[in-house]
């Protein structure tokens, strides 16, 4: 008995003393890629080499990183509506409840949460596992050295587009996904006969608050810069051949995706309190 | 020309390069030889500034590379040229564009005299319409030229080539060397050569270095190669079967 209690009380104090040095590593770690990330956006938006070639590089990837992504968003959206618009509408039976509010919960729930916030999430394993991939393709394949020996920023010229692309593009996904959204709910609500037309456009109509709209758009904002920067640090520091880009992809998502919510938090209470 | 002086780099406490001193002359083909991972790619990149050094100096004729902040390496590098293992080319770009990277980036040429200087450097290497063309629809020998193409394309004072013959059949490979060779004493250029490719070192090794675990051991020419007393360097110059009855029968 006395031995087996020694045992344990051995077998705890290893345990507790073990315990401190990976978090420990695991803190001087998430600091040091915490730096090396601001590091990064240092880089970044330094002075261009040579501004004309850059702008040909942002309208590249508006259309690469924006204007293709605007058949998910919109297909997405679309269906968003429609399974909110049908929920709110099974949810919502009780006579007492006028009919139009199941129009204005898919608007509210459309232009606070699914066309940033979702879209975003949607876009980090969109867009954001794009950039990782391609900026960490380079990488492994000494792309970026040969930039850098040319005497290129890499960072910038690589990067630097894409942030601005994203910035400029993505809000306009957002307008897209509250339109769509917005048109297939009307749509399900009607043809499966849960709303009336008029009640559902009485509903979008009703008590509406236009600083919405620019509270979703400031949050994409956010969004669009968290996932251009964050995913292409992950590629930008890609260290081995394709099952580390693999990696680096799924880091990018994941991380991406956590920060946003994060920040989802934060900016709601900012900007909604 | 280039000088290192007591170089030494590690990884992670592990010395991979440790106290080498050598000079490249301009107008010749210099060679880093050695095993895989003995460091010469390590070397290369140093001596590039791809990599930053532990202690030592690197010196592009009388400026101390090492210790310029980045807009002074920017102006060194403007002058070198880099041809890649893997040739690093652009994929996203055309054989064209690829080449007039460099010129978009540094030149002030009128976009018809880049094409020009563009037309120019891909003849000059032996490519012929395929400007059109994307790196994954070229060959291996033909990504080569293209790379040594796009290094030459802004006149450069310094070439570095990164094993230019891995992955190449013997014949394309000894037209690689012929080429980056006639281009080296056309331009007068500071061309170092990583290699651990024994033909290339018999067709265009005129200054060679040698260098086992991370020290350099041997330094010469291709005449002298054959006759070296450096065991470590006779074990890998004679490494092959052929390589040995060939030393045994002429001894």
């Amino acid at each position: 008995m006395q031995t087996g209690f020694k045992n344990q009380f051995n077998r705890n104090t290893i345990n507790i003393s073990n315990f401190g040095m990976p978090n420990y590593r695991r803190m001087i770690k998430f600091l040091t890629q915490f730096g090396r990330y601001f590091l990064l956006l240092k880089k970044v938006f330094s002075k261009p080499e040579k501004p004309s070639l850059y702008y040909k590089q942002t309208f590249r990837e508006l259309v690469y990183l924006g204007v293709n992504s605007i058949g998910i968003i919109a297909i997405i959206s679309f269906f968003m509506g429609a399974v909110i618009t049908l929920q709110t509408a099974y949810n919502t039976e009780n006579p007492i409840y006028p009919k139009y509010l199941i129009g204005l919960g898919c608007r509210d729930s459309i232009i606070l949460e699914f066309s940033s916030t979702v879209a975003a999430l949607i876009l980090a394993g969109k867009v954001g596992s794009n950039i990782a991939s391609e900026i960490g393709t380079m990488r492994v394949t000494e792309q970026i050295d040969a930039m850098e020996i040319m005497g290129v920023n890499s960072a910038s010229y690589l990067i630097l587009p894409k942030i601005v692309a994203t910035i400029l593009f993505n809000p306009i996904l957002t307008l897209i996904g509250i339109i769509v959204g917005i048109f297939g709910g009307w749509i399900a609500g009607t043809l499966s006969g849960v709303i009336t037309s008029e009640n559902f456009i009485y509903g979008i109509q009703y008590a509406f608050i236009p600083y919405y709209i620019v509270y979703s758009l400031i949050k994409t904002l956010f969004f669009a810069f968290i996932i251009t920067s964050i995913s292409a640090f992950q590629g930008y520091y890609v260290d081995g051949g394709s099952l580390e880009v693999g990696q680096a992809s799924t880091k990018a998502v994941v991380f991406s995706s956590v920060v946003i919510l994060l920040f989802n938090v934060i900016l709601t209470q900012l900007l909604l309190s | 020309m280039i000088r290192i002086v007591k170089l030494n780099k590690s990884f992670n406490g592990k010395p991979v390069l440790q106290n080498i001193s050598v000079t490249f002359e301009p107008g010749k083909t210099n060679l880093i030889i050695g095993r895989s991972g003995s460091g010469k790619t390590v070397l290369l990149k140093s001596i590039v500034g791809l990599h930053e050094i532990d202690s030592g100096e690197i010196w592009y004729e009388n400026t101390l590379f090492n210790k310029l902040d980045f807009i002074g390496k920017k102006r060194i590098r403007s002058e070198m040229g880099m041809l890649f293992q893997g040739s690093a080319l652009f994929d996203s770009l055309t054989v064209e564009q690829n080449v007039m990277f460099p010129l978009d980036m540094f030149s002030d040429k009128t976009p018809d005299e880049k094409l020009e200087r563009v037309n120019f450097c891909l003849n000059r290497v032996d490519i012929h319409d395929a400007n059109a063309l994307f790196p994954s629809e070229l060959s291996g020998g033909m990504k080569k030229r293209v790379a040594i193409a796009r290094a030459i394309a802004l006149n450069p004072k310094y070439l570095f080539c990164d094993e230019p013959n891995s992955g190449l059949d013997p014949i394309t490979a000894i037209l690689i060397d012929a080429l980056i060779k006639e281009l080296t004493e056309e331009y007068s250029m500071t061309t170092i050569i990583n290699t651990h490719d024994m033909n290339s070192v018999m067709e265009i090794g005129e200054k060679i270095v040698f260098i086992s675990e991370g020290v350099k051991c041997w330094e010469g020419n291709k005449n002298e190669i054959l006759n070296s007393d450096c065991d470590s360097l006779n074990d890998f110059v004679f490494a092959n079967s052929l390589a040995k009855k060939l030393r045994a029968s002429n001894k």
